[in-house]
């Protein structure tokens, strides 16, 4: 019996608001535990949350982008269970009527392009963070976080890899980061996955019994997680034995996930609304405006680039995987309008240096300008372009501009025939053998040459005159 | 008279809520409980098939505050009525 997963994916987002959801407590992270806490995030009695406007546009920002309906009327929820991290001894969420349904992203995969549908995102609040004590049995709790809001983003069951689901995943961060809305750091917890996952025969359509995978805090780990329970379920199904239904943790060390059975007594939420909180009423003009304010999304982008810069997929794919990234191309191209170089130098020899420090491209110390002025030197004929990519080294070292290196360095490119003829004449002579092997027919030898004239020059010849003269005196000669 | 509620269920509630209760306490919560529900039957005998689906009484909707940030307390304060804490955080017994 040929098996398929089926995964559907949960994400949660921090939003990048100022203030907390439904106090005016700081949401910057790395503050001293509990100094961005007030009464209503600690959860005083007689307090009353008031809803942070800015949310409810970030949220239906994301609800657009990825197509959901916005709800005319949604309503915020208690979710009940105890545990240290929630003061209220509940959570703040929607449950019935959350702000946005019925959503799709299209994203890439190795077969094309694939729709995954979006359930429903809605908004809630963050808990707190435990710190657990190695040598007694005791907890430290900072309510910093408590009540940083958060978008919480619900597929369809749609995805059957862990490729699908990892592309899926990429596509949501780009496009929350395109929307200026949460910074999508896996590491550092502001943008986090959950998983559902189940097997099921092929052609069949009714789900198997599936389990939810949690504590992946990387695209890798969501990946080696998902591939491991795969394995896991299709092993017991083969012996005949049943799936369980419980919760499961990715233990990275291990390469394994383990069930949690036994510590999460039954849940049962007992979801009521909040009589706190009174409905989120979106009207038609409310929905065209933050409409208005959407920016030009990654996939609209990739077209775009394809389109009006006559670029392959992959590089279009590359240089729109952030918005920071394709503003340094267009920018780049604007002042050298010739796209494909552009964007071969972003993908080679830019993104190689950044991946090494591990930069951000909002913190190249190479301004778009400057790349654009060196390939200008380049496509002039003032420089090499092997000396262009020591002069971009140099640039992104120093940070100065191409021009100045090239002056400084006296890197201008040899045009000059009669300096390449004296240089030429010279390698002739001392190397005889090698001119009698080549005019015996050993024409390989032709490289060697030219090698020997750019060691001569520094590598400052002009390519195109050295072959010419080259050519025509080791052709001369043998007359 | 049926019961609304079994003992089985107050004691679900009971672990729920983290409350632990003797067995004589959840017999009398089981008949307190029940005669709150019968109570509340009562509401039942209402017809609210045409009233639509509210979840507040009263009419308001969209209470916003601007994305600003204000002073948080002093932590000081805050801290001031946990059980125990290290003046940085609250401390609690562990749980994982
Ligand atoms: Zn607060």
């Amino acid at each position: 019996m040929e098996l398929e997963p089926v995964i559907g994916l949960e994400i949660h987002a921090q939003l990048l608001t100022k203030s907390k959801i439904f106090c005016g407590c700081s949401t910057a992270f790395g503050a001293s535990p509990n100094t961005h806490t007030c009464p209503i995030c600690v959860a005083m009695p007689g307090v009353l949350p008031v809803l942070n406007r800015e949310v409810v546009e970030f949220a239906m920002k994301m609800g657009l982008a990825t197509h959901c309906t916005i709800a005319p009327s949604s309503q915020f929820a208690r979710k009940n269970y105890f545990y240290p991290d929630l003061p209220k001894g509940y959570q703040i969420s929607q449950y019935e009527l959350p702000l946005a349904v019925n959503g799709w992203v299209d994203i890439e995969t190795e077969k094309g392009p694939k729709r995954i549908r979006i359930h429903r995102i809605h908004m809630e609040e963050d808990a707190g963070k435990l710190v657990h004590d190695e040598f007694q049995p005791m907890s430290y709790v900072d309510y910093n976080r408590t009540g940083v809001p958060l978008i919480e983003i619900v597929s369809e069951p749609d995805m059957g890899t862990s490729e699908e689901a990892a592309a899926y995943l990429r596509t949501l961060r780009e496009i929350l980061r395109y929307l200026e809305i949460c910074d999508g750091n896996m590491e550092e917890g502001s943008f986090r996955c959950d998983a559902n996952i189940s097997l099921r025969p092929v052609g069949t359509e009714a789900l198997g019994v599936k389990t939810e995978l949690k504590n992946m805090n990387s695209f890798r780990n969501v990946q080696r997680a998902l591939d491991f329970e795969i394995r896991r379920q299709r092993a017991l199904i083969e012996r005949n034995e049943p799936v369980v239904q419980e919760t499961r943790l990715w233990d990275v060390a291990r390469n394994v996930t383990i069930s949690m059975r036994g510590k999460e007594e039954a849940h049962d939420y007992r979801y009521f609304p909040d009589p706190d909180l009174v409905p989120v009423v979106v009207s038609d003009s409310w929905v065209a405006s933050v409409r208005e304010t959407l920016p030009e999304l990654p996939e609209a982008k990739r077209e775009r680039f394809m389109a009006q810069y006559n670029l392959p997929l992959y590089d279009a794919q590359v240089l729109t995987s952030s918005k920071a990234l394709a503003v340094y191309f267009e920018t780049a191209t604007a002042e050298f309008p010739q796209p494909k170089t552009v964007s071969n130098w972003i993908m080679s020899e830019l993104m190689k240096q950044l991946k090494r420090d591990e930069r951000e491209i909002e913190d190249c110390p190479v301004p778009p300008e400057n790349l654009a002025e060196l390939l200008s030197l380049m496509d002039t004929g003032v420089i090499s372009g092997k000396i262009a990519k020591t002069v971009f080294d140099d640039m992104y070292t120093t940070g100065r501009k191409a021009k100045a290196i090239v002056e400084e360095k006296g890197l201008t490119q040899v045009k000059d025939e009669g300096a390449i003829e004296a240089i030429i004449n010279e390698i002739l002579r001392e190397n005889p053998t090698e001119v009698e092997l080549y005019r015996g027919g050993k024409e390989k030898l032709f490289s060697f040459f030219v090698g020997q004239a750019m060691r001569k020059t520094k590598g400052k010849a002009n390519p195109q005159l050295v072959n010419e003269i080259l050519r025509s005196k080791l052709a001369n000669e043998e007359r | 008279m049926k019961e609304k509620i079994t003992r089985q269920e107050v004691r679900h509630v009971a672990q729920l809520a983290r409350l632990e209760l003797s067995e004589e306490e959840e017999k009398q919560m089981t008949a307190k409980m029940n005669q709150v529900l019968t109570y509340m039957e009562k509401l039942n005998s209402l017809d609210t098939s045409r009233v639509p689906h509210m979840t507040h009484a009263i009419q308001l909707q969209n209470v916003f505050r601007p994305d600003e940030v204000l002073p948080s307390m002093d932590r000081e304060q805050i801290l001031a009525n946990a059980p125990e804490c290290d003046g940085v955080s609250f401390l609690v017994p562990k749980v994982i």
